[in-house]
């Protein structure tokens, strides 16, 4: 039995499409490109007014004042929406353009649809290109669908939920520019009761230089539900910047349970300012686990807000930042209920003069009695040169609530790799087998396809054959 | 018959205090024989064995070292144990996160690859196979083969763990440092019989140790006493037994 990610090497990720359709599209954000957007998707008014209330904010809002220098994003340089013109969205593989369909043959999407799980979604650019769903799920009432296919089919549910409650439009200036800007993503209901027990995946890559990546998930988990949701990215390497503002929400109802997998690897001239959040009813349990390689800056902060009684959150997640990157990640966990939990276990990674910053807040509202809060950040440094950065954030504003933190930084030890090269493997090889005992705890949890590629990530990383 | 080992005139200084520990070292062993290097603390037996392997606290000063004909001074500890040597460590390190079959699977391919480029890997359930058959003839528990490597582990359990990698990884020569400390009779019996076995099958064997009670299991050939960085004496398994009761003469 071959893994699917068995042929998987950088230049798979770094190989590139004929983006002939990115010359024609514009460049820079208008009030004209967003109408035009809201109009070739057919959208109803409530959702351009949404756009364009994003727009606005977006021009009124500051750059946020900590973490990265984001001074050199030029915004009037980017392309905010091409759509590859021959793409539409199709429920079977046969249909899917040839050259976006290599895209994807490339990189194993149609053998995990076929082989493990319940339903591949894959974005090509702006456009959703395959979906589908296996006919169980959509029998009990699941809906798995593209997003702009969602705002048609079930606006109503949409609108209830879309950039209110949960991840609001004024959040910052980037939840700002993805109202205005969104395009594609996938939209995932699960019924009261509905437990769906195989993981389901979308894929997102971009292509053209100076594209934007403004895919937004919505997923809705009604009470006493079950889902598992994976999530993965890429993109090739290219001279000028892209940027990548996605936005995911997500509403666990109470006595439900969800998981939400990612592995990022966008490519090194990418930013990544993605906005993750979550709300999470009474008795939940929310989990987020995610892994976070490439791109050249990342704010990345997934949040849970507990606001039912007895919820739990956790946050497993792995950063890795090679040469020239600045990973800061972390978690956000919002406490506003009694009862409630929230477990936060984060490894980075920094190599050559990589920066990895865990930057996380925890806290818990007057209200919040009893509640439960484990943080555990370990650093390793790879290089002489790596870096990396804890800011753990806790306000606690209950006495009852119990509180565990733990954090260590440290380097590879010269034991261990002796140990390792005296039966034979390569000091590189020392080093990558200590790297992938680090990041074991979080590895374990994710889908067994994902778990190897981020192995493979991150051995590729581990031997600089990565720019 | 050629040497499977020669040390010739070794001297080596501890790198952080640039203190000599080793004076001139000499010894020679033939493929097959079982050599037992016993002395004080602070003798330099420990130091020899690593040594051996290029720890990278050591620095040569002096001397050549030869494995199996070949001079191994500017091989790196990969390239050595490449070649077919094996150090069973004193105080094996613990690796979290890496388990005991995915850590061996690794070691075996990468010996494996060196000796033959065509190599093709063993896969995780062939492999799963030619552990557990060790792991059995050691009394390990099957579960062992997912736990932590050495994580957890009783000094008698990651003694017997080395002794499994020995087992998996088949060196020509294999240096046992105080491979005996630790155990209790029935681990000293069963580690005992792990080498043995492979002892039959033409391993040679350096074992470094300060009581005399493991060479009732191993039996040497030779027996060399080492004091003060130097090699005071050399005997047949007998003379392991006159230390046993005279102690380790330091004049």
């Amino acid at each position: 039995m071959s893994h699917i990610f068995d042929k998987l090497n950088r230049e798979t990720f770094d190989h590139k499409n004929k983006a002939d359709y990115a010359k024609t599209a514009q460049v820079g954000l208008t009030e004209n490109l967003v109408r035009q957007i809201s109009a070739e998707k057919n959208e109803p008014r409530w959702m351009l007014d949404i756009r364009l209330k994003g727009l606005e904010l977006f021009d009124q809002l500051p750059l946020p004042d900590y973490g990265p220098d984001l001074s050199q994003l030029e915004f009037d340089k980017i392309i905010y929406y091409a759509k590859p013109a021959d793409a539409k969205n199709t429920t079977s593989w046969d249909e899917v353009p040839e050259d976006i369909k290599q895209t994807f043959e490339k990189l194993g999407i149609p053998e995990a649809e076929r082989q493990m799980l319940a339903g591949a979604g894959a974005q090509y650019e702006a456009a959703t290109v395959y979906h589908n769903l296996k006919e169980q799920w959509t029998k009990q009432g699941v809906i798995f669908e593209d997003m702009d296919t969602a705002v048609q089919k079930y606006p109503d549910l949409v609108k209830k939920h879309y950039m209110k409650q949960c991840v609001p439009v004024n959040l910052h200036k980037f939840t700002a520019l993805h109202a205005a800007v969104w395009s594609g993503g996938t939209f995932l209901y699960i019924p009261k009761g509905v437990k769906v027990d195989q993981p389901m995946q979308a894929y997102f890559r971009m292509n053209a230089k100076n594209m934007g990546q403004f895919e937004h998930t919505l997923i809705i988990i009604e009470n006493e539900a079950e889902g598992h949701y994976i999530e993965g990215c890429s993109a090739p390497k290219y001279g000028s910047s892209s940027l990548h503002a996605g936005c995911v929400e997500i509403f666990v109802g109470d006595n439900a349970r969800f998981r939400y997998s990612s592995v990022e690897n966008w490519s090194r001239d990418t930013y990544n300012l993605n906005t993750k959040r979550s709300l999470v009813g009474k008795n939940s349990f929310m989990e987020w686990v995610g892994g976070n390689l490439g791109s050249g800056v990342t704010m990345l902060y997934p949040c849970s807000v507990l606001k039912g009684e007895g919820g739990r959150a956790d946050h497993l997640g792995i950063a890795f930042a090679g040469p020239g990157q600045n990973q800061d990640t972390g978690a956000k966990v919002i406490h506003a209920a009694p009862r409630t939990t929230s477990n936060i276990v984060m490894k980075s990674l920094s190599k050559g003069d990589g920066l990895s910053v865990y930057r996380g807040l925890v806290h818990v509202a007057p209200q919040a009695e009893n509640a439960k809060v484990n943080v555990n950040c370990d650093a390793l440094l790879l290089s002489p040169k790596s870096k990396s950065d804890t800011i753990p954030v806790m306000n606690i504003q209950n006495p009852k609530t119990q509180v565990a933190h733990e954090a260590t930084t440290g380097k590879i030890s010269e034991d261990k790799i002796f140990y390792l090269m005296s039966r034979g493997l390569s000091e590189g090889q020392a080093q990558g087998m200590v790297v992938n005992g680090f990041i074991e705890p979080i590895i374990k949890e994710l889908p067994l396809e994902y778990a190897v590629e981020m192995n493979r990530l991150i051995s590729l990383e581990m031997e600089g054959s990565v720019g | 018959m050629k040497n499977i080992l020669e040390i010739k005139n070794l001297k080596v200084n501890l790198k952080e205090e640039n203190k000599q520990i080793l004076k001139g070292i000499n010894l020679e062993i033939k493929p097959g024989e079982v050599h037992a290097l016993m002395g004080p603390n602070g003798a330099g037996k420990s130091t020899l064995a690593k040594v051996l392997f290029d720890h990278p606290s050591f620095e040569l000063t002096d001397g050549r070292m030869i494995f199996d004909g070949r001079e191994i001074n500017a091989l790196s500890t990969t390239e050595r144990a490449q070649l077919g040597m094996f150090l069973a460590f004193q105080t094996p390190e613990e690796l979290s996160g890496i388990t005991v079959s995915s850590f061996l699977r690794s070691a075996y391919n990468a010996l494996r690859k060196a000796h033959d480029p065509d190599f093709k890997e063993v896969r995780a359930f062939q492999f799963k196979k030619i552990l557990e058959e060790k792991m059995a003839e050691l009394k390990f528990n099957p579960e062992f083969a997912d736990r932590y490597i050495n994580e957890g582990f009783s000094g008698g359990e990651k003694k017997k763990a080395e002794i499994l990698q020995l087992a998996v990884l088949e060196p020509k020569l294999a240096v046992l440092d105080e491979i005996d400390s630790g155990l209790d009779v029935d681990a000293m019996k069963l580690v005992s019989e792990g080498v043995n076995k492979l002892i039959k099958k033409g391993l040679s064997v350096l074992i470094v140790t300060h009581y005399q009670r493991i060479l009732d299991y191993i039996k040497p050939d030779y027996v060399h006493v080492i004091i003060d960085g130097q090699i005071a004496e050399t005997g047949g398994p007998e003379l392991a037994k006159k230390l046993e009761t005279e102690g380790f003469k330091l004049d």
